[in-house]
């Protein structure tokens, strides 16, 4: 019986340690990415924040209404220049897939727009838009650096809010289109 | 029948023998000294408090340890975002200054392997500094350390706290000497490629509610042209 417990011992370090090294841990879910080749080179991927409702948080100095209604913001005259929004983002057709942030930053008379994207499943992007909206609204900015998927791509995102005409009663007041454009690494020829 | 009573016992001992070896095991993943902790060049020092209700705000997917902050704000409670977490804080100068506002947004990752010592997570940080700049930090944390030294021992004692001071990197990539990536994004860290290391300081860690005296700290190593300010 001694044999057996022995046996058994060694057993389960080696059930212990198989079990560890095989099974993961982690297992975010990933959604397919839908994404669509452009004619001139490229690949164009889109998503959207359907508003109010994906919206985390938005925190600015002298809001009279900050989101969620408890955010106190610090009332500290370094950030008197800043607005930072999180979203939840979805895909095209409408599912949740990630995080993003949105600072607005006013200097010197000039805005920039800062968006960092973050897809769980997939990686994350740094966008930085610095030209004036255009004449519909849209904004457009270089992918600055990206992470996992991301971190070989460089390209283009626009962002642009689209109020909704649709008239549903439960639909939103309008979303934030944010359209990608990635154009990957140049591949050496052999 | 004494037989598989014997062998279920033994599978059972060899399982909880096998977890304290892996808890115990003085070599996986031991804590290396950063080299920014060593470099010449000049550094910024950012700090931020590790305490979810100390920042901006804090949200997760409503589920874990940690609280979110404040107690109205919108849950991660989606599949795809469900393991993670976003974080809005106040960035602090070595005087305790308000410096600048910091973003963080993790999530665990599934190059997590327990068996080496990885508990990881992936994450980003948008940093702005009013009058110097914006950049973006890309890192792989481990908080298998922070795990072992705190967290496991706060479960293990039976107050459920944990008390003492546990000081630790926790970037553990993706740059080869456990650095992060730093992108400058605009002002004076505009076209800046940089590395930095996130490191955590504990006083307190209790099994309900998480950290419960921390303090974060970034730390970015600048290129050794172009300097922004100060430090």
């Amino acid at each position: 019986m001694l044999k057996t417990f022995l046996f058994g011992i060694l057993l389960g370090i080696v059930a212990a340690a198989g079990a560890l090294y095989a099974i993961p841990a982690v297992d975010q879910e990933r959604r397919p990415s839908i994404i669509s080749v452009t004619p001139n080179g490229g690949n164009t991927e889109l998503f959207h924040i359907n508003l109010p409702m994906d919206r985390i948080m938005v925190g600015a100095p002298g809001r009279s209404e900050q989101l969620p209604e408890k955010l106190e913001w610090p009332d500290d005259e370094v950030l008197s220049g800043v607005q930072v929004e999180l979203f939840k983002v979805n895909n095209a057709i409408g599912k949740v897939i990630g995080v993003a942030s949105r600072v607005l930053i006013s200097e010197n008379g000039a805005d920039v727009v800062d968006w960092v994207i973050h897809l769980p499943a997939r990686g994350s992007m740094f966008v930085t838009m610095r030209t004036a909206p255009k004449e519909n609204g849209s904004r457009t900015g270089r992918l600055r650096a990206g992470s996992r998927e991301f971190g070989l791509l460089t390209g283009i995102v626009s962002e642009r809010w689209v109020v909704d005409t649709s008239g549903e009663e439960d639909a939103p007041s309008g979303r934030i289109e944010l359209t990608a454009t990635y154009i990957g690494a140049a591949e050496l020829l052999q | 029948m004494k037989y598989v009573i014997a062998l279920v016992l033994g599978v059972f001992f060899g399982a909880v023998i096998f977890a304290a070896g892996m808890i115990y095991n003085p070599f996986i993943s031991k804590q290396k000294l950063s080299p920014i902790t060593v470099t010449d060049l000049q550094t910024i020092t950012l700090a931020f408090s590790g305490v979810s209700t100390e920042n901006i705000l804090f949200t997760n997917d409503g589920r874990s340890r940690v609280d979110t902050y404040p107690e109205d704000v919108p849950e991660l409670w989606e599949r795809p975002i469900r393991q993670t977490s976003a974080m809005v804080t106040v960035m602090r100068d070595a005087l305790n200054r308000p410096a600048g506002i910091g973003v963080k947004i993790s999530s665990l990752s599934e190059k997590t392997r327990l068996f080496n010592g990885e508990m990881l997570v992936d994450s980003v940080w948008y940093v702005y500094l009013p009058g110097k700049g914006a950049f973006f930090v890309e890192q792989v944390e481990n908080y298998w350390g922070y795990f072992k030294e705190v967290v496991y021992p706060a479960y293990r004692s039976s107050a459920n706290t944990w008390k003492g001071n546990w000081l630790g990197d926790v970037t553990f990539g993706p740059g080869a000497l456990a650095t992060a990536k730093v992108t400058g994004g605009s002002g004076k860290f505009d076209g800046m490629d940089m590395h930095g290391v996130e490191s955590l300081s504990v006083r307190a860690w209790s099994v309900a509610r998480g950290p419960v005296s921390a303090d974060g700290r970034l730390t970015i190593e600048l290129p050794p042209v172009a300097i922004p300010g100060e430090e």
